[in-house]
């Protein structure tokens, strides 16, 4: 089921993916603004709309600064890792049915894989640098995304056995009577921590925490090159977004309304979902951080896979 | 994919494949030997991580999906990390270039290139006599469970069975009785603020410093 017209699918996907993400900052500003009893930007354009573009064009405008002690071929290659990985995730997105730049059948397994490659951006960045504060943050992104990548694996593979295929659209499909939310919540709450974990937003944004680290990771990034690291975290955020839609909501699937649009109502209450956790949380201790991880989540994720084999193995 | 696609579609199919064989070939043989030649111990490791790509897109054509998503996920995405992350804490610097700079003389290679050339040899023999190829169809990933749960059962559980024993002997390395009680700093003790007359600042100002 590959896309009849598979050049505008990519275009379509890639153009919209990166409008969301560049819009997310302005949405992001805006509700972090309304929860904590100010405005936000509302001064450029109509509601601050236009703050994004007048962000970017000052962006574009700024030094884009190499420092001279800097690994260079690696400093200039690990922005683009986070981008590129992003991206390629959203090739097994399915938006709607025949809307997909590739239905592999692995398709699952592909989006963990371009996840866990992604973690070299920020790695990469922090050695690279050539910083201690850049490569404290490197070291933390390294430790704290590999432990929670190895949960958010096994987090869905509840999932995976229910519906009994690593292909996305056959997981919306195998929705139609009920969402796996239902079936699998506990799966959806460890993939939700591990989704904020791998994006490293606010309660695990240790690799940045600004006021340990100076910026950490990306201490010594400026221009371009850093705008890049902060829109491939918004996309981040849209992608384990849409893929909660797909994996546990149902995706497209909705009465009424047209698939797209039941898709992206479903990916934009989760993207506010991550706003409002920014909003409400504050940041852990690392060890803390480390012990959660190993020692509550991971036990969880394999109760789970093991709780959802033996029922479904007698229920069939 | 249309569900009767023409002759001449399949073909072109193949070809492109059969291409995305050799490219990815060519990139995982070439970036080993810059991974083998590399000075800077990252960089060789960043080449060897674009190896191990281009062996999961050889997987791929192959039709062994799923093993190319392991190798992707498992090899380049966890054992690499693990890899960088050590070689990061260690901070080797502009010395550690100049060592290995001193350590790889052309006698040291010698060795591995006879050896080599004997692995070569006897790979190039197994595949002139080799027939078929790319035509294997590809493999689902329910398949692939199903062998490793049947036949294989046994190389699974041995496999287990010795990383158990790498996990716990890991966790025997690392384990150090850790003290229960927090290290408080001096002036967060009672006696320690009498001794200042409640003065935080001074507190613990009687004690010799604990670090020299």
């Amino acid at each position: 089921m590959t896309s009849p017209y598979p050049i505008l699918s990519i275009l379509g996907i890639v153009v919209v993916a990166m409008s969301i993400a560049a819009f997310l900052i302005w949405v992001e500003r805006r509700l972090l603004a309304l929860w904590q009893d100010r405005y936000g930007p509302n001064r450029v354009g109509p509601f601050g709309l236009l703050q994004v573009l007048a962000d970017t064009i000052k962006i574009f405008m700024k030094e884009d600064w190499v420092p001279p002690f800097v690994d260079k071929p690696v400093f200039i290659l690990a922005p683009a890792i986070v981008f590129v990985t992003v991206l390629m995730s959203f090739a097994v997105l399915p938006v709607a049915p025949g809307i997909i730049v590739s239905d592999l059948n692995i398709g699952l397994l592909f989006f963990l894989a371009m996840s866990s490659l992604g973690v070299y951006s920020v790695v990469l960045a922090g050695w690279s640098s050539n910083n201690k504060y850049a490569l404290l943050g490197g070291l933390r992104a390294a430790a704290q995304m590999l432990s929670y990548e190895v949960f958010m694996g096994i987090s869905l593979m509840g999932v995976v056995i229910l519906a009994g295929s690593f292909s996305l659209p056959s997981i919306v499909d195998g929705q139609r009577r009920m969402w796996f939310v239902i079936p699998q919540f506990l799966g959806f709450v460890l993939f939700l921590i591990a989704g904020l974990a791998e994006t490293r937003r606010i309660p695990f944004d240790l690799p940045e925490a600004e006021s340990e680290l100076v910026a950490g990771y990306h201490s010594e990034y400026s221009g371009m090159k850093f705008g890049m690291f902060f829109v491939g975290e918004y996309m981040g955020v849209t992608l384990i977004s849409s893929m909660i839609a797909v994996l546990f909501f149902g995706g497209w699937l909705g009465p009424g309304l047209p698939g797209v649009v039941w898709f992206l109502i479903k990916t934009f209450f989760f993207i506010s979902f991550f706003v409002l956790v920014r909003a409400a949380l504050p940041r852990p201790r690392f060890d803390q951080l480390m012990s959660w991880g190993w020692k509550v989540m991971l036990p969880l994720a394999l109760a789970n896979l093991l709780v959802t084999g033996a029922v479904v193995l007698v229920w069939r | 994919m249309n569900p009767h696609p023409s002759m001449f579609v399949l073909c072109c199919r193949k070809i492109l494949m059969v291409f995305a064989f050799y490219i990815a070939g060519a990139v995982a043989v070439i970036s080993t030997l810059l991974m083998l030649t590399r000075l800077n111990v990252v960089h060789a490791l960043l080449y060897l991580i674009v190896s191990l790509l281009g062996v999961a897109v050889v997987f791929y054509t192959l039709g062994a999906a799923f093993v190319a998503a392991l190798e992707v996920i498992i090899y380049a995405g966890a054992i690499m990390v693990l890899f960088v992350f050590v070689v990061m804490m260690l901070n080797l610097g502009a010395h550690a270039v100049e060592m290995e700079r001193e350590w790889l003389t052309p006698g040291i290679w010698a060795g591995p290139v006879i050896l080599a050339s004997i692995l070569i040899i006897e790979i190039v023999y197994l595949v002139h006599g080799a027939s078929g190829g790319l035509n294997s169809g590809a493999v689902p990933p329910k398949q692939v469970g199903i062998a490793l749960f049947g036949p294989y059962l046994i190389g699974v559980e041995l496999a287990s069975l010795l990383l158990l024993a790498g996990l716990v002997g890991a966790y025997h390395l690392g384990y150090r009785q850790v003290e229960k009680r927090e290290i408080l700093h001096d002036s967060d003790t009672h006696e320690r603020r009498a001794v200042a007359g409640g003065d935080l600042v001074l507190a613990g100002a009687d004690k010799p410093a604990r670090t020299p």
